[in-house]
């Protein structure tokens, strides 16, 4: 599960949940790997991008030097940012760990990079 | 790329291991989803640097078509870890590494994510296994899922419902044409391998 993905995701389907975000992470294991930059994209992205909670999930992987401290105001050309944001977002992933809901404490297991968000009849 | 080869290299997608005949679990068939993917490109420009959800993603069959036609991320969603393991090894053989997998249902979807997609694509199932209204389900879900617009295959028989509830929820549905399609045999006392219905691919237009 890449950064960019844990950026969008909340347990808000869970009743009594108001928010549910960010999700903290429990990393156990943690892969980089290569992906190709499309510097176009990223900074398409940007703005949707929860820079704190992005951080706060590096933190929590053990790459929260690769993070920039914030967003740029001319981020578009700034290939140097734009790398570093893709790096973050989509190069560093979690394969084995948990995630866990900020309001209740429900921990949402990941295993082999893909999360389980599957709730109970009784917590919807 | 052109929707032959388009085609061509989605033959290689594996299907199931075991469908699950309740989920109506069968591939989108390569010459389908290579239809749909391309239109989608071409005519709407929805795929290049877009952000795409492929709800119920199954074997990752449209999620793959995304990629291979330059979708900027894509995110696929499924209720059935097996299916996520069939699509992450269907994932690992294209060697495609921007599509992260999600276990969950429609139910939990809709509010999963704290903010859009550009485009969500589907071919859900179709409500033909005791799950009846279950494609409407999955547009509801789409439609809030989606900032720009969803892709969607529906019963042709069902396409004025389809579109009455899709404008009722905002959406500016536009038919983009029909296909013919075989549907895998259900129950044991279907004697046929197959049956051919008629099916709307659909474009709802969110923005």
């Amino acid at each position: 599960m890449k950064l960019l993905t844990h950026n969008m995701l909340t347990s808000k389907a869970i009743k009594q949940v108001n928010t549910g975000y960010p999700l903290l992470i429990e990393a156990r294991d943690v892969k980089v790997s290569e992906v190709e930059f499309n510097p176009e994209f990223i900074a398409k992205i940007i703005p949707k991008v929860d820079w704190d909670c992005l951080r706060r999930a590096a933190e929590q992987l053990g790459h929260l030097d690769k993070i920039p401290a914030s967003v740029p105001d001319t981020y578009e050309n700034q290939q140097e940012f734009l790398k570093q944001a893709h790096h973050v977002l989509l190069e560093i992933e979690l394969i084995n760990g948990d995630l866990v809901c900020p309001e209740s404490n429900r921990k949402f297991p990941v295993t082999d990079g893909i999360p389980n968000m599957l709730l109970r009849e009784d917590e919807i | 790329m052109k929707l032959k080869e388009l085609e061509s290299h989605l033959q290689e997608v594996e299907g199931f291991e075991e469908p699950k005949i309740l989920l109506e679990q069968y591939p989108t068939r390569p010459h389908i989803a290579a239809c749909m993917i391309h239109t989608i490109a071409s005519s709407f420009d929805d795929i290049e640097n877009r952000s795409i959800l492929d709800l119920g993603c199954g074997c990752g069959m449209l999620s793959i078509g995304c990629v291979m036609l330059g979708a900027g991320s894509v995110v696929g969603v499924d209720i059935d870890p097996d299916a996520l393991d069939t699509c992450q090894q269907n994932l690992e053989d294209f060697e495609m590494d921007n599509v992260d997998l999600i276990n969950a249902s429609v139910e939990e979807a809709g509010l999963l994510f704290r903010n859009k997609f550009d485009v969500v694509v589907m071919n859900p199932p179709f409500g033909t296994k005791h799950n009846k209204g279950l494609d409407m389900k999955f547009l509801e879900t789409a439609l809030k899922l989606a900032s720009r617009s969803v892709y969607s295959l529906h019963k042709t028989s069902t396409r004025d419902h389809v579109l009455k509830k899709a404008q009722s929820w905002g959406a500016k549905p536009q038919v983009v044409a029909e296909l013919r399609y075989d549907l895998p045999a259900t129950y044991k006392h279907h004697t046929k391998a197959s049956v051919d219905i008629n099916v709307d691919f659909i474009r709802f237009a969110v923005s």
